[in-house]
């Protein structure tokens, strides 16, 4: 048993755990982190990925006692800190995975996003080879992986505000806030409202 | 679920503490660096030890030097990422960047390292497996059995040198510094294999790599890597082909060689390739000949067995054609050569 200092999502976290433990153990059966998905724990699937010190890693290949002294950022510390900001909590990826429906049973989506969230941090204007080739190391079983690179394609066409890409889930999204918007508010904002973080 | 077996871990800070923990250890310990091979073979139960040595806090293993002789030193904790994005690697020696590039997928190659790849154990369809697949078959020469399901009937284990990089550190001549304890020895990479699949290198276990060299290469040095594989993001090669050349001033080919990996336990120089395309210039009829003898060499020389995943006989017939190409991607000063 050794005890564990690590820095997760900007917090310092003090644990226990045998040394053999791989920080995916620490950080899902330890910390409570669950994000991080237990796939493959071989290095195949990428659903276990973290950023440590902003780069992607599978924390079921890293030893925990090594993550010590580095910065441990999971899915569930992607979206700024409310305290942070006054902008909606999530990440732009976030909320264009969502607006793109990358997803279907939602497994691959916090290594995805943390995937890309690492590549937008040193390429803010990616091309589509850089995003499928720094995705590549995620594995989707079920989306086919078109909404995936529209999304992050998405995501940049928004922080650089561009035009965004030809993505028809956005677009159909847009209609649906336009009418929800023009609708006279009848409703109680909490059954309007779809979720915590949602844009007003 | 795949859990670690138990073991200690020592997290040294220099070189000289890990090779006291190394030699403290007579033979029980083993040496990890990003892990990323060591610790699936240890959810395999491939291997026991009973401690691990880890590099990544080793003080000044991380880096790539250019030496006033030309020459390029590498730390052996250099993560695989950054070889592969360095320019003076992508310069001097181009088929090393595109090998690095085309390991595993990113977050692999941030973690790991060119030391790890060089020391990787030899793999084979028959052993990567979990300790239950293992058992159900009833295990192999290499780990806890008798018998090799490669070879029927063989003694001799031939998994499949199958480290992208050791193919073009063989063409570009690298050496490697090993250390124990009071002791230091260089040892050219053309040194380092046997054919051994159990263990297939001229070193001890316990021995720790502790810097890459890249001689200068000459001036018109030319160099691709060449790759097969089944799923063009992750995998490990079904089979792998680095290419040098050298082109002279007057720009006809003065040499040329060919290496390639994941054949068998060691990594096969194709012999005559420089009398196949020596005096040739690219382009012309003479090289395009000159290439299909090369091809037609590597055919012969480079067989591939039933030890990695993918038919042998599939591998063996895209041989002359990734040898061709690489070739080709070399002369033009390209590469990889490789769908992704
Ligand atoms: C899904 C997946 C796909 C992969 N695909 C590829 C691929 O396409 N091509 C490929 O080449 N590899 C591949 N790998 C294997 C691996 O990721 C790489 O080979 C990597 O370079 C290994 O480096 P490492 O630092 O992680 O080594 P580790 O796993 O830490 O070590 C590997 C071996 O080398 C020894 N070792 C490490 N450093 C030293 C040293 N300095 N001195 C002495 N011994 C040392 C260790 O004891 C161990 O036996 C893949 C792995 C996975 C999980
Ligand atoms: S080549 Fe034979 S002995 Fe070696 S790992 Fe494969 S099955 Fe086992
Ligand atoms: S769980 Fe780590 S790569 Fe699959
Ligand atoms: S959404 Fe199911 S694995 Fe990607």
């Amino acid at each position: 048993m050794r005890v564990l200092q690590l820095q997760v999502n900007g917090d310092t976290l003090e644990t226990a755990a045998p040394v053999h433990w791989t920080l995916l153990e620490v950080l899902r059966y330890r910390l409570g982190l669950v994000g991080s998905k237990q796939g493959c724990d071989k290095g195949d699937c990428g659903a276990c990925t973290v950023l440590l010190d902003g780069k992607p890693v599978l924390s079921c290949l890293t030893l925990a006692a090594n993550a010590v002294g580095h910065e441990v950022t999971t899915i569930e510390g992607l979206a700024p800190k409310p305290e942070t900001t006054s902008e909606p909590a999530l990440d732009p990826i976030q909320r264009a995975f969502d607006d793109c429906g990358a997803l279907q049973c939602g497994f691959c989506q916090p290594g995805m996003m943390l995937s890309a969230r690492a590549l937008l941090n040193t390429n803010a204007h990616p091309t589509r080879k850089e995003i499928q080739q720094a995705l590549s190391g995620n594995l989707c079983r079920c989306t086919g992986y078109t909404q995936i690179v529209q999304a992050v394609e998405t995501a940049v066409a928004r922080v650089s505000g561009k035009t965004e890409p030809d993505c028809a889930w956005v677009a159909e999204l847009a209609r649906d806030r336009a009418q929800i918007d023009s609708a006279p508010n009848e409703a109680s904002p909490s059954s309007t409202t779809p979720g915590p973080g949602a844009p007003s | 679920m795949l859990r670690l077996p138990p073991f200690q871990l020592e997290e040294p800070k220099s070189l000289y503490a890990a090779l006291v923990l190394l030699a403290e250890a007579k033979g029980q310990a083993m040496i990890i660096a990003g892990g990323t091979d060591l610790l699936p073979n240890l959810k395999h139960r491939l291997f026991e030890p009973k401690l691990l040595v880890s590099l990544a806090r080793i003080e000044g293993f991380v880096g790539i030097e250019l030496q006033e002789d030309g020459a390029l030193v590498i730390g052996p904790m250099t993560p695989l990422a950054q070889v592969a994005a360095s320019e003076l690697v992508q310069e001097r020696a181009p088929a090393l960047a595109q090998a690095a590039s085309l390991v595993a997928g990113p977050q692999l190659r941030t973690q790991g390292t060119l030391g790890g790849n060089v020391m990787l154990d030899t793999r084979c369809q028959w052993y990567n497996q979990t300790y239950f697949w293992r058992q159900s078959l009833g295990y192999c020469l290499k780990k806890d059995g008798t018998e090799c399901h490669v070879v029927k009937g063989g003694q001799k284990c031939v998994a499949a040198a199958s480290n992208d990089t050791a193919a073009p550190l063989m063409t570009l001549q690298a050496s490697l510094c090993f250390e124990r304890l009071n002791e230091k020895r260089e040892l050219p990479i053309r040194d380092l294999w046997s054919s051994d699949g159990i263990w297939n290198k001229r070193c001890d276990q316990d021995e720790l790599l502790t810097s890459i060299r890249i001689p200068a290469q000459e001036a018109g040095h030319r160099g691709a890597y060449g790759k097969l594989r089944t799923r063009e993001s992750i995998d490990f090669p079904l089979l792998g082909i680095a290419a040098r050349m050298t082109l002279a001033d007057d720009g006809t080919v003065s040499d040329a060689e060919l290496c390639g990996v994941a054949l068998a336990a060691r990594p096969s120089l194709v012999r005559g390739v420089s009398e196949a395309l020596t005096g040739t210039r690219p382009g012309t009829d003479e090289f395009t000949s000159g290439l299909e003898s090369a091809a037609q060499l590597a055919y012969k020389q480079l067989r591939p067995v039933d030890n990695v995943p993918g038919s042998a006989w599939y591998r063996r017939e895209m041989v002359p054609v990734l040898a061709k190409r690489t070739l080709q991607a070399a002369a033009r000063g390209d590469g990889p050569v490789h769908p992704l």
